[in-house]
């Protein structure tokens, strides 16, 4: 009975149906594993999924399919399945390769769906000459079996068709092992019986204790290594779940240089890392390493992965933007860092997240382009060489920019990402600051107008005058006499109440901009009269801010700005600015004014013990799926008998060649045996 | 007449009877084939050799005896190679080393620069089509064979227009020229000629035109994808090669990788013809069942095993460039897929001797699993192959 069960199991598992079964799962599971992004920081997980079903899909290992154990183990049923289909087959498939079934009974011959027989004009020994004859030349191995009254012919070619099903078949079981060698799986053991523990990756890497430090002895790893310019490093990070281990390098990798280049559009043309690599043996080796090219030194593979910055050195202008903040100081910080920075009483953290050196945009077509082709015209404009399109891009590099993140008091962060350079837009000038709450959203941006030099300043006066509590009545005053200016001293009731109405709208826009005098406009005036109300507003405040910038000149002793339309323009952006800065979040401007670039390099370091496992496995999968699919295996018997000749083939497979190749041989045959004695074949 | 002989008389691979002599079969015309590849091989390293490297040499002398193998196995393959190489030269020599005179010369702008000649093969493909279907409606030989002629002119065109998009990437710069085989658009084209030519050789190979009408509606659809994707996307523009893909392994694993899908796609619309047939639709047009079964299965067989040489290269590949050759990628994992699907299939037919309209069926969806594989990965599911994206 026990030896029956035993008996039952080989059965199953080396069935055919077991394997197919066994694959169909995998693809499933694969499919799985495709449509889950997999291994994300499990706070993704829990935002996509919700807190009930999060914790279930964890205990399925949705997030990480392709190492959860359930997977595994049906990859491991599918290697103990192929490989006792390979043992069942394997003495049958000898036999079969071997034996020339040369004790073939004529009765069963004459079974065959292919055969033929005909009356050969010779006798049995001239036949069986001929025949031995053909079938040498035709490419088939024969063995000749005399019985009483005939001789039988069995022959065979393409026997080596079955090997290929060993060849294919053991190929499955060495790429899935070499696989497993490279996978989680030895790290998950050394975890489970070396006591090691993965940690929390915000520590200094000196301080990550023992436990979670792998030895240079470990067979397969691959992990991360950040190596700023002119630093140097010798562990790599490994991502286990939601933390990480240290893998210990046998050497240290300094990098002298990374590189990045662009094609004339701006897409990245070269990844590269200058690297010096020395070890405990005092070598010291230089090496490029780039995307494609990776390098190989004691066993270990360094790719090039990724680059970060590796805290570039920036310089700040501090702009005021807020009450009681200075004009402008200096400060200086490096990506990474995290610098305290006082705006009149409150206490701020900076946090420098980010630096690029380049930035390539699409900055659109400087004229309006022509109304898009139709019919004809269009299908013209696709005719032609591949290098050009219709719609021509404008890419342009817009300089350096960084990101920064500004910290309250309370821990609440904004983010902000400023350009560097200004940048043109119809004509004029500006810098552009981008502000968003939280990562969810895309940046908005503040354009600060460029005046005449090319300079900031002005707008930067201008916002402290208009948005100064002080100089308002100062300001509505200088506006009321100039438009009163030539008209009788009658009219002073009217200065005065024009005088209280700048006033107002000042203090309405120091609130917030243009939308708080909007929301004035609609609270106020009839639907009917809001345009003319609007229109009579930004009148207003224009004519402010242009006393404004007369206040400014003034002070600096300079002339009065000439009323022309570039200035009316540079007014109105002046002020759209003003508005815009009152939900800038920040109470200064922080511009970079000049930076040491120092960049970094992430490249990957991998031990993979089973790559020349699958490698091996590869090839011999091909050999053996060619030498499966087209080496054909065909059997041909010719029994010869004085008074009649037979012919029988037999194939493995059942396709419509075996029929062409049948009557070919047949035709062959029949020329030869009817061909009278005396003529040499 | 050698195309006559061969498509009245079958002849199958493997051994055939006079195995010994069939070097001394060879005609005068098998040697002058020949004889022109080589010159052929020597003209470019003469021409070219300059700016190709050790591997360029290597994959250019491979391709002569390649090419003479596939020549002389299939005899139209010829004329067809003549007229590829006589319309990229004539192409070239047009340009005179100057991308504007694709605006400039009629006979590039409305012929043979590459954008052209693709939309001259996208023409030529829906003729097709529409010829092999009347052929089939009407039971006309005429029909058909033009169907033929215009498939023959099809690939032709399209063969010559990347061949040219490729002369043209170093036109843009030398630094940008690559094979144009990097991006959705290029592939597409790709996948249509491999089709069309593995459809012409069984057409040869089992003297049937009547499964032309079904193979050349895939290809149709293709090529209407292709047009779209041209039309709305502008992604014919050739762009130049990220680092990721600047390997000489992308010259191996993509053409390989769509004589796979090329097959697939063919076997898929026999194996519709087939249950059409089965269930008596156009079953006195179409050729028996039995052959049709056979075209299935060898157009399954070929797919396969360049579907595997092409996974393996391109974990070869990714071993380079990634740092290693398999990370469930979602690419890498339905590829997997796709060789599951058709190792099952392959194992179902030849070990448990499935046969009939099951097989066809999983034929039929194999190309759903195809597509998605080929498409649908990119267009919903993000990873590492993001540079074929829509």
């Amino acid at each position: 009975m026990q030896r029956g069960t035993a008996r039952a199991l080989f059965e199953l598992l080396s069935s055919m149906r077991f394997a197919i079964s066994l694959l169909t799962i995998l693809a499933i599971a694969s499919v799985v594993g495709t449509v889950v992004k997999q291994n994300e920081p499990f706070n993704a997980y829990l935002n996509q999924f919700g807190p009930f079903w999060f914790p279930v899909f964890e205990k399925l290992g949705i997030y990480s399919v392709y190492n959860a154990s359930w997977f595994l183990v049906i990859l491991a049923f599918l290697v103990v399945s192929t490989s006792l289909c390979i043992i069942r087959q394997t003495r049958p498939m000898l036999r079969e390769m071997r034996s020339f079934r040369e004790h073939a009974r004529e009765a069963s011959l004459r079974q065959f769906s292919h055969q033929a027989s005909m009356v050969p004009a010779s006798g049995v020994t001239v036949s069986l000459d001929r025949a031995r004859a053909y079938l040498a030349r035709s490419g088939f191995r024969f063995r000749a079996s005399e019985r009483e009254d005939h001789v039988l012919l069995a022959a065979k070619q393409g026997s080596a068709g079955r090997a290929g099903y060993f060849l294919a078949h053991g190929a499955i079981v060495l790429i899935c092992v070499g696989g497993l060698l490279d996978g989680d799986l030895p790290l998950k053991l050394q975890m489970a019986t070396g006591g090691k523990q993965a940690t929390s990756g915000n520590q200094l890497i000196a301080d990550i204790p023992a436990s979670a430090r792998l030895g240079t002895g470990n067979p397969s790893f691959r992990g991360n290594v950040f190596i700023p310019e002119g630093r140097s490093a010798s562990t790599a990070v490994l991502n286990v779940g939601d933390g990480i281990l240290l893998q210990e390098l046998p050497f240290s990798i300094s990098l002298k240089r990374f590189h990045i280049d662009h094609y004339e559009n701006g897409m990245p043309k070269r990844f590269a890392s200058d690297i010096l690599i020395t070890d405990d043996s005092g070598k010291a080796l230089e090496r490029t390493i780039e995307v494609n090219k990776p390098f190989e030194y004691r066993g270990i593979t360094l790719y090039q992965s990724s680059f970060e910055d590796g805290g570039s050195v920036l310089s700040l202008a501090v702009h005021g933007l807020a009450h009681g903040v200075p004009r402008l100081t200096t400060m200086q910080g490096a990506v990474g860092d995290t610098v305290p920075l006082l705006a009149g009483n409150a206490r701020y953290t900076l946090e420098l997240t980010q630096f690029r050196a380049f930035n390539v945009e699409d900055m659109g077509t400087a004229k309006d382009n022509d109304a898009p082709a139709s019919g004809m015209a269009r299908f013209e404009q696709h005719l032609g060489s591949g290098a050009k399109s219709p719609t021509q891009k404008n890419l342009r590099n817009i300089g350096p920019s960084y990101t920064f993140k500004l910290r309250d008091e309370a821990g609440q962060a904004r983010e902000f990402n400023n350009y560097m350079m200004p940048i043109e837009q119809q004509g004029r000038w500006y810098l552009y600051s981008g502000t968003r709450d939280s990562q969810a959203e895309a940046f908005r941006y503040m354009r600060i107008p460029l005046d005449a030099e090319g300079k900031a300043e002005t707008w930067f006066a201008l916002h402290d005058i208009v948005f100064d509590p002080a100089l308002r009545a100062q300001l509505a005053q200088r506006v009321a006499a100039r438009s009163a200016a030539g008209t009788s001293a009658a009219d002073n009731g009217m200065r005065d109440r024009l005088t209280q109405t700048v006033e107002h709208t000042l203090t309405l826009f120091a609130d917030r901009g243009y939308e708080s005098i909007g929301r004035f406009i609609e609270a106020t005036v009839p639907a009917a009269e809001r345009e003319r109300a609007a229109d009579v507003f930004v009148k207003i405040m224009q004519g402010a801010v242009w006393e404004a910038w007369l206040m400014t000149r003034e002070r600096s002793g300079q002339a009065a700005p000439a009323l022309d339309e570039n200035n009316a323009v540079f007014l109105r952006d002046s002020i759209a600015a003003l508005s815009d800065s009152l939900f800038y979040g920040a109470p200064v401007y922080l511009q970079l004014t000049a930076y040491d670039e120092r960049q970094a390099t992430v490249l990957q370091a991998t031990r993979s013990p089973g790559k020349a496992l699958v490698f091996l496995g590869s090839l011999l999968l091909v050999l053996g799926v060619f030498a499966m699919l087209y080496i054909r295996e065909r059997r041909l018997f010719v029994l010869i008998k004085p008074n009649e000749v037979l012919m029988a083939m037999s194939s493995n497979r059942k396709a419509i060649d075996v029929d062409e190749t049948f009557q070919r041989h047949v035709d062959g045959l029949r020329e030869l045996f009817a061909a009278p004695e005396n003529r040499p074949t | 007449m050698e195309l006559a002989r061969t498509s009245h008389q079958p002849q199958p691979g493997g051994a055939s009877p006079r195995s010994g002599d069939w070097l001394r079969s060879l005609g005068l015309g098998d040697w002058l084939y020949a004889a022109a590849l080589v010159l052929g091989a020597f003209f470019a390293l003469q021409q070219y050799g300059a700016s190709m490297d050790v591997y360029d040499k290597g994959i250019l002398l491979l391709h002569v005896p390649i090419l003479m193998a596939v020549g002389w196995h299939w005899k139209a393959f010829r004329p067809f190679l003549a007229a590829v190489a006589a319309v990229s030269l004539a192409s070239i020599a047009l340009y005179q080393g100057e991308l504007a005179r694709a605006e400039q010369s009629f006979l590039l702008k409305y012929l043979i620069s590459s954008q052209t000649a693709i939309m001259w093969m996208s023409a030529l493909v829906f003729m097709a089509t529409a010829a092999y279907w009347l052929g089939l409606a009407l039971r006309s030989d005429f029909a058909e064979r033009t169907g033929n002629v215009l498939t023959w002119a099809a690939v032709t065109m399209g063969t010559s227009g990347l061949f040219v998009r490729w002369y043209e990437s170093y036109l843009i710069g030398p630094d940008i020229g690559h094979i144009p085989i990097s991006n959705l658009y290029e592939v597409f084209v790709l996948f249509s000629l491999l089709t069309a030519l593995l459809y012409l050789y069984y057409e040869l190979r089992y003297g049937t035109r009547r499964l032309g009408a079904f193979v050349l509606t895939v290809i149709s659809a293709a090529v209407g994808f292709l047009l779209w994707y041209t039309f709305t996307r502008e992604a014919h523009q050739i762009q130049p090669l990220i680092p990721a893909l600047q390997s000489y392994w992308m010259k191996v694993h993509v053409p390989t990788n769509f004589i796979g899908y090329g097959a697939f796609a063919l076997s898929a619309m026999v194996g519709s013809a087939y249950l059409l047939a089965e269930r008596g639709v156009l079953a006195s047009r179409l050729p028996p069942l039995r052959v049709l079964e056979d075209v299935m299965y060898k157009a399954i067989a070929i797919g396969f095993a360049f579907f595997t040489i092409a996974t393996i290269l391109g974990a070869l590949w990714a071993a380079e460039a990634w740092g290693t050759y398999w990370q469930w990628d979602p690419k890498e994992t339905w590829a997997l897929i796709v060789w599951l699907n058709y190792a099952a299939w392959l194992h179902m037919r030849l070990t448990k001797g499935l046969r009939g309209s099951m097989l066809a069926w999983w034929a039929v969806v194999g190309l759903v699993v195809v597509t998605f594989a080929f498409l649908g990965v990119n267009m919903f599911l993000s990873g590492l192959h993001s540079y074929g994206s829509l």
